[in-house]
């Protein structure tokens, strides 16, 4: 494989890397949602002193199936964007990287319940693409 | 619905823990070397990954509520302090790109949080 094809494809590879990372983005927020806020409210305190507590918190977050698929598609991500990375300059890669904010927005207007978008928010996501994508430049 | 501050810190306070988790993964694979008994025999590793796990928590507890158009951009913040880290620890100069995509990150998240008011 020469280096043209060997650049494409982990181009092609980290861009649908954006892709799994904010569908698990999503997956991850409406688990979280059907957990509800009693069984995520655990204070480091409390977990010091009954350590079982955190056990009980990690098997709800395990049995939740979207919160278990949200965090398998993280996973796979991560693996995927390893395998495109190894060996490879990632300064050019940030900017793809970046568009992961744009597609986490995107589809939470789409999947989510009560998400708005307005001037200052989608202001701040181009911000932050911007800022994100500039971060490898070499000077 | 306003986005409530509790989810935000909680989401920030996920990600500051998350750059240390990173740190640590770093660490680990620059000691990476060898057989499989010796990957988890790798403290820092081991560490980076627990890390990452709490940093998970947080995050969990910050999404519980509110809106990811507010809090998903708050991650973005993470990147201050793996770019803080890799200086001090790893003697990872900063460029001119990186300060001002810094500046840049920094200028949106506030914007988020003021589309979030």
């Amino acid at each position: 494989m020469d280096s043209q094809t060997a650049a494409t494809r982990s181009f092609f590879l980290v861009f649908s890397c954006t892709f799994i990372g904010a569908l698990a983005q999503i997956l991850i927020k409406q688990g979280t949602a059907q957990l509800g806020e009693h069984h995520l409210h655990l204070t480091l305190g409390q977990v010091a002193h009954r350590p079982e507590l955190f056990v009980q918190f990690s098997l709800s977050v395990i049995s939740n199936a979207k919160l278990f698929l949200g965090y398998c598609l993280y996973g796979v991500m991560t693996f995927l964007m390893a395998a495109a990375l190894k060996g490879r300059e990632l300064s050019r890669l940030y900017p793809i990287i970046a568009l992961t904010y744009v597609w986490v927005t995107i589809l939470s207007l789409f999947l989510l319940p009560d998400e708005h978008l307005n001037f200052f928010r989608s202001m701040g996501i181009a911000f932050i693409v911007g800022g994100v994508s500039v971060l490898g430049l070499k000077k | 619905m306003r986005t409530p501050l509790s989810s935000i810190i909680l989401v920030l306070f996920g990600s500051f823990i998350g750059s240390f988790g990173a740190v640590f993964l770093k660490l680990g694979a620059e000691y990476m070397h060898g057989s499989l008994k010796r990957i988890f025999s790798n403290y820092w590793l081991a560490t980076g990954i627990v890390l990452y796990l709490l940093s998970s928590v947080f995050y969990m507890m910050g999404v519980a509520q509110g809106q990811l158009t507010v809090l998903y951009p708050m991650v973005s913040i993470g990147y201050i302090w793996a770019i803080l880290w890799a200086r001090l620890f790893f003697k990872e100069p900063f460029t001119r790109a990186k300060i001002g995509g810094l500046a840049a990150i920094i200028v949106g998240v506030a914007l988020i949080n003021l589309g979030n008011a």
